[in-house]
């Protein structure tokens, strides 16, 4: 820091000996040069200045206070200024001209190229030089050596760069803030060096016959090439719907729909898996009973009926080995038929292993992504500064929804000052007891509908199955009896549609400080209510296979069968929240009302309801091997609803949005309860629960888990050249020592990475203080700058000062 | 829509009217006459495949390595950009500049507050009108895509923000940026007292060296907290 400051002092009048503790043999030069860039500097960048400058003062006006050495230099009127040297002298300060000098731009990037060259063995870290500044070796304040200077560092870029591979090169030159034309001639510059690797100028003199067929087709294909990507590029899944969406409601709202094009994703991989190594195969080798019961309409909503005795469900599958080389014992087997033998139960549950493993893999991934993505060391502040530079959507393109969006931006700000302001001035006792009364009877209230609803359905459940028994023991029709089944999945989707807008009554009467709490707090009514019920009905539908089932039915195919309508019933009822809830409710607002507001879209109602759906699914894949199937069409016909009726219906919502903080909720809400729940669900009827005797393919089975372990014991008696397969099983999932192992190890990385994060989170404070020295120390200098600058002009300064320097 | 003429400075400071909005924005309106439908009946026509004559291939290479954009998107910006220009100068696209007043004519810009400050801080043109050629044209696309890193995207949006051109945020930068968030006209604008306070946080938080204006670093600092800030801070074409 000397040396700038050395220079600063140079002041083009000092020459008459005010200050005799400057050198002065070596300013003339200087200052003839000094004088030049003042003429040449437009007074009206002077005045941009002068808000800077009053600032520096009042800082510079403390640090006077607190050492009391000079005084504060006179106001001038209303604005105290700096004398324009100064000014001059900031503007050229480092940290001013990165931003917008092109010269200094290209420092950083020398700089940067630096550092990387001399951690080459590492690979790039860019995000590591995220806050890099050009050091002041390559960029000092000589004032008037700014153009030879700025050809300089170019040349030293140009030589950096030619020492990286090419590959590290073109990172760089792509996240260079430069324009295009200065990345080319530099590119150009680099590729001149390395003549060898260039391509051969294209030469102009005329081709032979054949080149100039060959040219022609090479022409005409690349313009075929270049349609089709065009064509590709328009046809991406919903590229055009979501920058619609994008385009009027921002990314809160589409977060929603990639949040379902995400969930789509999941069961179409799903899907793929069981369609080729289960499905398929059942298929080709359909079992000797036919399918007795004809189509009625009916089996679309109830799963039954026709659909029994159909892929659809586990009961349909057998449980038949193709290419069969061994009889059951194992003396007779005939190894080195050419075809591999294929256990259908086997195909099962390895089905169901792999994709579940692979889809835990998935979430795990993009949430870990999404949590890097969202959650940064030490942002816990900062409302304000990210609230103004970060609001702007500029995805929307609408004009009202862009004055819609300057309305949020603006309310969302009112409320924030608000918030502010009510912060220093604390609640007295009084209110804030009522507010916990508020609060804590809210929450008695949510908690006890809870409970209520699942005795409800508990004992619906227990009455519905009672009857549905007397009723076939009576006799009745089979069309009624299938009815009769729709009433339990009507009653539990229709409390999934009642009770969150019992939950926002709920939220209105509390009123909670801020509205990011308040999302998070319906979001947790509304999951413990789905949760709890989806418990209770995964307890209901293991028990019920022990005493009200006769032993020669398929309890397997009536949970998937369960599990369909409740999929169906949830589809439904989301139709009819559609209609009802935003079709109805904006006729009523814009006719009976007259008002012009709209119902705002509900995120996070909407996407719970996606992960609700999503439960299902992944509890029913065990029992109904093509339920994915039946999601990914009820997804897709979802997104189109959705979308028509947000058009029509709905404006975007006015409180504040975190999208990507609430994208990475929600992901972890599917992996944690949602997917954890559903793989603990069906880990249990794997491992514990007994199938049927008469169905599916493990009906010679004790668990579903025995046919692997006996297929792994046949292995070994078959094939003791794999016996090394047969070790892994018996060590590493029979013995439960390695699972304590894996998990420890996991949670040993897990406190390493806290503790990783809590150091830190030390360096940033220490930083931070560091910075805040620096600060000190920047307005400290300015001060006496301005206060040797100031001197001819306004009044000299107080002697004595320089025992500062000491 | 607020009215630009109406607006008055208020309290002495030229409050931030976002430059030239106003009459620029109407004058696109005019010019794109035939009403909103066009728009994107315009840009599905452009994906088909257009008259406009093609990219050399290796100059299509190059713009690749030093975007953050695909092929295709390079090939679609420059039939959209091949539109923009009249027809007979579509043959020499590499050479033209499109005025700024074209150039706001596009969906994606027309309704932004800050598309002329935007056309400015990616404009090479000399005398700073705004006008832009094909590759600053690219330039925009790539810093406002998918893929451009963070660091890149706050350094734009730093230039965006920054008014005067003058490398610090200063209060006067932030009571305009704050005027175009919020909107322009007298009602919809903060009170002053409120813009104070407003502005006062804002640089109590990101101000780090605490000299009273946000330089390049600090708002970097700022964004880096906000993982929002690379999803909202795009432009699809």
């Amino acid at each position: 820091m000397t040396q700038p400051f050395s220079f600063t002092l140079c002041v083009p009048e000092s020459r008459d000996g005010a200050s005799p503790d400057l050198s002065l043999g070596d300013e003339g030069a200087m200052h003839s040069s000094f004088q030049e860039l003042l003429r040449e500097q437009e007074l009206q960048e002077l005045q941009e200045l002068t808000v800077g400058g009053r600032e520096n003062l009042a800082h510079g006006a403390a640090a006077a206070g607190r050492t009391e050495v000079w005084e504060e230099p006179e106001p001038r009127g209303e604005h105290p200024d700096f004398s324009s040297a100064t000014l001059q002298i900031l503007a050229r300060m480092p940290s001013r001209t990165i931003g917008h000098s092109r010269g200094a731009i290209i420092s950083q990037c020398y700089n940067r190229t630096t550092k990387l060259r001399r951690r080459n063995s590492q690979p790039p870290l860019h995000q590591a030089s995220r806050s890099a500044r050009p050091s002041l070796r390559q960029y000092d304040l000589e004032l008037d050596a700014g153009r030879s200077e700025q050809e300089d560092t170019h040349s030293l870029l140009v030589k950096e760069l030619q020492t990286l591979s090419s590959s590290q090169r073109n990172h760089i030159l792509q996240a260079m803030p430069v324009s295009l034309a200065e990345k080319r001639s530099l590119r150009q510059e680099l590729g001149g060096h390395r003549s060898t690797l260039r391509k051969p100028e294209r030469t102009r003199w005329p081709l032979s016959c054949c080149g100039q067929l060959k040219h022609d087709f090479i022409t005409g294909f690349r313009s075929l090439w270049d349609g089709f990507l065009s064509l590709l590029h328009s046809l991406q899944p919903w590229h055009q719907s979501l920058k619609q969406i994008g385009g009027r409601f921002g990314s809160s709202v589409l977060s929603y729909f990639l949040f379902l094009k995400t969930l789509l994703t999941f069961n179409a991989f799903l899907f793929l898996t069981f369609l080729i190594f289960v499905v398929a195969t059942q298929a080709r080798y359909p079992p000797a009973a036919g399918n007795s019961r004809l189509f009625t309409g009916l089996e679309l909503l109830t799963g039954a009926g026709y659909f029994t005795q159909t892929l659809m469900y586990y009961g349909y599958y057998s449980n038949f080995t193709l290419n069969d080389p061994c009889t059951p014992s194992c003396g007779r087997c005939q190894p080195g038929k050419g075809h591999l033998p294929y256990n259908m139960p086997l195909a099962y549950v390895f089905t169901i292993g792999v994709s579940f493993f692979s889809t835990c893999i998935l979430l795990v991934y993009s949430m870990s992504r999404s949590f890097g993505e969202s959650y940064r060391v030490g942002s816990t502040s900062g409302h304000f500064a990210m609230k103004v530079f970060c609001a702007w959507d500029y995805k929307v393109i609408q004009r009202r929804s862009v004055r819609l969006q300057n309305e949020n931006i603006r309310t969302q700000l009112k409320e924030l000052l608000g918030e502010w302001q009510s912060k220093s001035r604390p609640l007295s006792l009084c209110r804030r007891l009522g507010r916990m009364v508020v609060l804590s009877l809210a929450w008695a209230l949510s908690l006890g509908t809870v409970l209520g609803c699942v005795i409800a359905v508990y004992y619906l459940s227990e009455h519905l199955l009672k009857v549905h028994r007397d009723s076939r023991d009576g006799g009745s029709s089979e069309a009624r009896q299938e009815a009769f089944l729709l009433v339990l999945p009507m009653v539990v989707s229709l409390m999934n549609l009642v009770m969150p807008y019992l939950y926002n009554l709920l939220a209105a009467w509390e009123k909670q400080e801020s509205p990011a709490l308040e999302v998070y707090v319906a979001i947790c009514r509304n999951l413990i209510l789905k949760m709890v019920v989806l418990g209770l009905l995964c307890y209901h539908w293991l028990s019920r296979k022990r005493g009200y089932y006769l032993e020669d039915e398929c309890w397997e195919t009536s949970v998937g069968q369960e599990l369909y309508r409740f999929v169906v019933m949830d589809f439904v009822f989301t139709l009819l929240d559609t209609f009802l809830g935003e079709l109805l409710w904006r006729l009523i607002l814009e006719k009976k009302l007259m008002r012009k507001q709209r119902p705002e879209f509900d995120i996070a109602r909407n996407v719970l309801e996606l992960i609700y759906g999503q439960t299902l699914t992944w509890l029913g894949v065990l029992f109904c091997p093509l339920l994915p199937a039946v999601q990914i069409l009820k997804l897709v016909l979802l997104f189109y609803i959705k979308k028509t009726s947000l058009m029509k219906n709905c404006q975007s919502p006015s409180k504040p949005w975190r999208a990507s903080h609430m994208s990475t909720v929600f992901i972890t809400l599917l992996c944690f309860p949602s997917f954890l729940g559903a793989a603990i669900f069906l880990s249990y009827t794997i491992w514990a629960v007994r199938p049927s005797k008469t169905c599916g393919p493990f009906r010679m089975q004790e668990t579903i888990y025995e046919s692997g372990k006996t297929w792994v014991q046949e292995l070994e008696k078959c094939s003791p050249n794999i016996a090394w397969f047969t070790w892994i099983h018996k060590h590493l999932v029979g013995n439960t020592f390695f699972l304590f192992f894996v998990s420890g190890v996991l949670l040993a990385v897990i406190y390493l990475h806290i503790q990783v994060v809590k150091g830190q989170r030390r360096i940033i404070r220490l930083l931070k203080e560091q910075i805040a020295n620096e600060g000190e120390d920047k307005v400290f200098l300015i001060q006496r700058l301005q206060c040797i600058y100031g001197k001819q002009e306004t009044h000299p300064c107080v002697p004595g000062r320089k025992e500062l320097n000491a | 829509m607020p009215r630009a003429g109406r607006r008055r400075p208020v309290g002495g400071v030229a409050v931030g009217r976002c430059p030239g909005d106003g009459d620029l924005r109407r004058g696109g309106r005019k010019r794109r006459g035939e009403g909103p439908g066009r728009s994107r009946g315009s840009w599905s026509g452009a994906a088909m495949g257009g008259s406009a004559s093609q990219l050399p291939r290796d100059l299509l290479d190059e713009y690749q390595e030093l975007t953050f954009l695909t092929k295709q998107e390079i090939l679609l910006a420059h039939k959209r950009f091949s539109e923009l220009l009249p027809k007979e100068e579509r043959e020499s696209i590499l050479l033209k500049r499109v005025p700024k007043s074209k150039i706001l004519t596009l969906p994606e810009l027309r309704a932004n507050p800050f598309q002329d400050r935007i056309c400015r801080v990616f404009s090479t043109a000399e005398d700073g009108d705004g006008s832009m050629s094909f590759e600053d044209f690219l330039d925009l696309l790539s810093v406002f895509s998918d893929s451009a890193t963070v660091e890149i995207k706050s350094h734009y949006a730093f230039r965006i923000f920054d008014f005067d051109d003058d490398g610090i945020l200063d209060r006067k930068d932030l009571e305009k940026l704050v005027n175009c968030l919020t909107g322009e006209g007298d009602e919809t604008r903060l009170s002053e007292s409120e813009m104070d306070q407003l502005i006062q946080n804002i640089l109590e938080e990101s101000d780090i060296d605490k000299d009273g204006t946000i330089n390049l670093s600090e708002f970097q600092h700022v964004i880096s907290r906000s993982p929002d800030f690379a999803s909202s801070f795009k432009i699809v074409l």
